[in-house]
């Protein structure tokens, strides 16, 4: 590690908005007052932005060093370590920050920021509970560091711990009206998935470590883990089944990628995304849309270097991906509920990209997180505004002609729309196109399928979310009528952010403009994403023909214009058409809107068996029964009956009997001392 | 057998009988004082025997002549003469507590089995001024601390047997 | 000449005397009156031994004695306070009787 690359300033990165997380804690916790809100929005806000303005520091400086040296650390202090000599490992408090993280903070800071200036006119109005306003900014600004911890670990515990951190604050923001019953079960629900998804992230870190020590290099940090990567490449485990052994890599691949389903709401851990929108919408916009969610796509490109040498694992990772995006485009578009619609079409974003980082393509997944982050969040945000504009009323049905009420809420609505569709010049076409080359031109077995089955999921994308814009924005308006006299667009503090984000999911995609359209516009090396991120995660591997690229965009284009057009005829022009075509495919319908009856065959399978057996057998039996039954209660029972029993005819008050009991004593030690 | 064997056989009867004359005596409790005092008086003539003559004058006036003494008066204030008890309860731990007692003599015994002949006597051993210097000199804090005691036992009597603190 | 044996093995059974007498009575005075039994016992191996190391000649050793006499003083000062603690007993409960004031029992 060269010293020159050292960097004090980074650690301001997680530790601005930390400072503000405590001081709000401390506040409402200890001193038990609330700062007046324009103190709040000052020091929450504020500290994200100057988080920022590091971040955009730190990448300046980044681009100025030289391309193999392109990384800067800063080292707070050891957490932890063990062992001595040459067993020693520690684990240290340490940020890097390399062109991958840089990118990660620059998105979780900057999308970041607009979201805390979104939220202070979304929650102005909620005076639900007392000191609810300001608990709001501990909690994001607590997620904000525990984000921002994880992406610039320099070493795999630490980002372990910032992954912690951001479940639990993703539990605490889902649940933040927690008098609501529902809002607070849904909070439990996320943790405790994220819970089952950790488990498998630890077995991981344990096994990587595992292997790395007894290889002779005992470290955690991602510097050591990728230098060292050739020992362990090529190691076996014994396997309980499927062949006598398993390769060591693919183990460890799959336990990260459980810990990243979990994170990143995959099939079979995404059941408390959709939940998770009893949250507040900036909530969802944050942390799952934006950010949390994409926690698990970047450690995937964090440890590239494994996943490049375990390819069973990174097809199981494409096909989760795919199945992932498919399922939940399907149904997507039965849901009625505007953020339940946003929520099934991140989970099937973020399968695109785990089906990209599955094919190797993990600049394509990188692009496509940071393209996701902008025009998600638009669209959640904006979902936000139409909320709040049709007090707090969310169900679609009741919307409609919303277009000429709120004007600007639908423009940016409709950027959103546009961009997440894939359609040029805006950012989702490009990372879209690049996740299906990436796909196309891969070598996981049956990545011509996954094509296919990327190539139909952006078809149900475009046709899902025009089918929620034509039915909030057009139409007739189906609100009641007081309601509808009292639509209006949300303050310029609402709208402002959403322009930005508007702005920047138009021009996103240009970061990574593909090499195969800048030849044709004379540009070279135009895709400076990849130029950026391939000292990271590897250069984009895969090559196909200019021609099959242009091929490849024209058909992306197609589907998507086919499924605006079948939105289109079917909630623009007929209306009710929809309804017929429901009443005919009833199952279907059903099987849909109730999506597959997921949560209660998990609920029927899972939670239920464990609920019983945790009751019957741990509970009633060992614990009521063996523990406190016959150990607690039992040796309480033994000992008072010896005492009643026996013992205490000792106590017959008479001091000669007191005598006698000494004098017995004395005779046995007079005994053994005279043998 | 010398006179002094003898003499000290005599005294040890003595003493034996009017022990178990004082234990085993259950009706009469001034009686059983009385003959603590033979006992007593008995010891204390052994005590010459064995060369320790103040101690025999000391056991005679302080013993016999103020603690049964003292006794005495407690018996009397009390009115105390006769015994009136009804058998004890615990019999089976009367006859273990002697058991206990003669099992208690017989390591004793066993123990000092074998002693050797005790050394000539120097002159005035055991006499009042050699054992004057000795408490004087020697064991000094010895008789600081006993009357310490003394001075205690005095107050906690007192308070214990007033009628009433006024 | 007198064997020293014998001295022990007489303080011996007045020891054991006493032991008996504390053990088996009820009469609280005659309790006492067996404790000091017990004494007078142990002054007597104090006083045999004593006569059996004498010391060297010109320094006698007389340790045996100066602690008999101790324990005399211990003796009385005991016998003083217990016998106030008859008569406060005596004051209570009207009887001597030990088993009268064995109230701290099962």
């Amino acid at each position: 590690m060269v010293n020159e690359n050292t960097d004090a300033a980074l650690r301001w990165i997680p530790l601005l908005p930390l400072a503000v997380a405590v001081l709000h804690g401390v506040m409402l916790g200890l001193v038990r007052r609330s700062l007046p809100r324009w103190a709040v929005n000052l020091l929450s806000c504020g500290s994200v932005a100057l988080s920022f303005g590091v971040s955009v520091y730190a990448f300046f400086r980044l681009v100025s060093l030289k391309d193999d040296y392109r990384w800067l650390t800063d080292s707070l202090y050891t957490w932890f370590g063990a062992g001595v000599g040459d067993t020693r490992f520690s684990a240290e408090m340490g940020l890097r920050l390399d062109p991958l993280s840089s990118v990660m903070t620059l998105v979780v800071t900057g999308v970041g920021f607009l979201i805390h200036l979104y939220s202070i006119g979304y929650m102005a109005d909620d005076h639900r509970e007392d000191r609810g306003y300001q608990r709001f900014f501990c909690y994001l600004n607590l997620f904000t560091f525990s984000m921002l911890m994880l992406v610039m670990a320099d070493n795999l515990v630490l980002l372990f711990l910032g992954w912690e951190g951001v479940g639990l604050c993703s539990y605490l923001l889902i649940g933040f009206w927690y008098s609501d019953r529902w809002n607070a079960y849904c909070g439990s629900k996320a943790f405790i998935v994220n819970r089952i998804g950790d488990f498998g992230f630890l077995v991981g870190i344990f096994l990587l470590f595992g292997a790395f020590a007894k290889a002779g290099s005992p470290s955690v940090a991602f510097a050591d883990l990728r230098g060292s990567f050739e020992l362990i490449k090529n190691l076996t485990m014994p396997a309980p089944f499927w062949g006598p052994s398993w390769r060591l890599v693919d183990v460890i691949g799959l336990c990260f990628f459980v810990g990243a389903a979990g994170k990143s709401a995959q099939i079979p851990l995404y059941v408390w995304l959709p939940d998770a929108m009893a949250g507040p919408t900036p909530v969802s916009a944050l942390i799952h849309a934006a950010t949390m969610v994409t926690a698990g796509v970047y450690m995937v490109s964090r440890l590239s270097f494994l996943y490049d040498a375990a390819p069973l694992a990174s097809a199981v990772i494409a096909w989760t991906g795919a199945l992932t995006a498919l399922f939940a485009a399907t149904i997507a578009i039965c849901q009625t509920d505007i953020k339940k619609v946003l929520a099934y079409s991140t989970v099937s974003q973020l399968g695109y990209m785990f089906m990209a980082a599955g094919c190797h393509g993990y600049t394509a997944s990188i692009f496509h997180l940071v393209t996701h982050a902008f025009f998600k969040a638009l669209l959640f945000l904006s979902a936000g505004a139409v909320i709040l504009a049709m007090h707090h009323e969310q169900d679609i049905e009741r919307m409609g002609g919303l277009a000429r009420r709120i004007r600007q809420t639908h423009l940016v609505f409709l950027v959103g729309v546009i961009a997440i569709a894939g359609f040029p010049p805006f950012s989702g076409f490009f990372s879209k196109d690049e996740i299906l080359v990436a796909t196309f031109a891969s070598h996981v077995p049956g990545h011509l399928v996954l094509y296919a089955i990327g190539l139909a999921t952006a078809g149900l994308t475009s046709f899902y979310m025009f089918r929620l814009y034509y039915k909030v924005f057009h139409g007739e308006c189906r609100a009641p009528a007081d309601v509808r006299e009292h639509i209006h667009e949300p303050p310029g503090i609402v709208l402002n952010p959403l322009w930005a984000l508007a702005f920047l999911s138009m021009v996103g995609g240009l970061i990574g403009f593909p090499v195969a359209y800048g030849k044709a516009i004379g540009v070279k090396d135009s895709h400076s994403l990849d130029n950026w991120l391939n000292k990271v995660v590897g250069y984009i591997s895969y090559h196909v023909p200019h021609e099959t690229e242009y091929a490849m965009a024209a058909t992306a284009i197609g589907v998507a214009t086919v499924g605006l057009l079948l939105a289109r005829f079917l909630y623009l022009s007929r209306p009710e058409l929809p309804a017929r075509i429901a009443a005919s495919a009833a199952g279907l319908q059903r099987l849909l809107a109730n999506k597959y009856w997921v949560d209660e065959l998990y609920d029927a399978l899972i939670v239920r068996p464990l609920l019983l057996v945790s009751d019957r057998v741990f509970y009633r039996a060992i614990d009521a029964g063996v523990i406190d039954g016959a150990f607690v209660n039992g040796l309480g029972r033994s000992v008072r009956g010896f005492a009643a029993g026996g013992l205490k005819y000792l106590q017959t008050g008479l001091a000669q009997s007191y005598v006698f009991s000494m004098l017995v004593g004395a005779a046995v030690i007079l005994w053994y001392l005279a043998r | 057998m010398s006179a002094p064997v003898v003499l000290f056989y005599v005294f040890a009867v003595l003493a034996v009988v009017s022990a178990l004359g004082m234990v085993l005596n259950v009706r009469n409790t001034v009686a059983a004082a009385l003959s603590l005092v033979v006992t007593m008086v008995a010891l204390s003539a052994i005590y010459v025997l064995l060369e320790a003559h103040l101690v025999a004058a000391i056991q005679v006036i302080v013993y016999a002549g103020a603690i049964v003494v003292l006794f005495l008066f407690v018996v009397m204030l009390l009115n105390l003469r006769t015994d009136a008890f009804a058998p004890a309860r615990a019999r089976l731990q009367k006859l273990a507590g002697a058991l206990i007692g003669v099992a208690l003599l017989a390591q004793i015994v066993h123990s000092s089995l074998s002693l050797p002949t005790p050394p000539p006597v120097p002159p005035g051993f055991g006499g009042y001024r050699q054992l004057g210097v000795a408490l004087y000199t020697d064991y000094v804090l010895l008789v600081e601390v006993a009357s310490l005691l003394l001075t205690a036992a005095i107050v906690g009597a007192l308070i214990l047997a007033k009628r009433k603190i006024d | 000449m007198i064997p020293l044996e014998h001295v022990i093995l007489l303080s011996a059974v007045l020891f054991g005397i006493g032991v008996i007498g504390v053990v088996t009575r009820r009469n609280l005075i005659v309790i006492l009156m067996s404790i000091e039994l017990m004494f007078n016992a142990v002054n007597l191996a104090f006083v045999g031994f004593n006569r059996l190391w004498p010391g060297a000649p010109g320094h006698n050793a007389l340790d045996g004695q100066v602690f008999v006499l101790m324990v005399v003083t211990v003796a009385a000062a005991e016998v003083a306070v217990g016998l106030g603690i008859v008569i406060s007993m005596f004051r209570n409960r009207d009887s001597v009787d030990v088993e009268e004031v064995s109230l701290l029992k099962w």
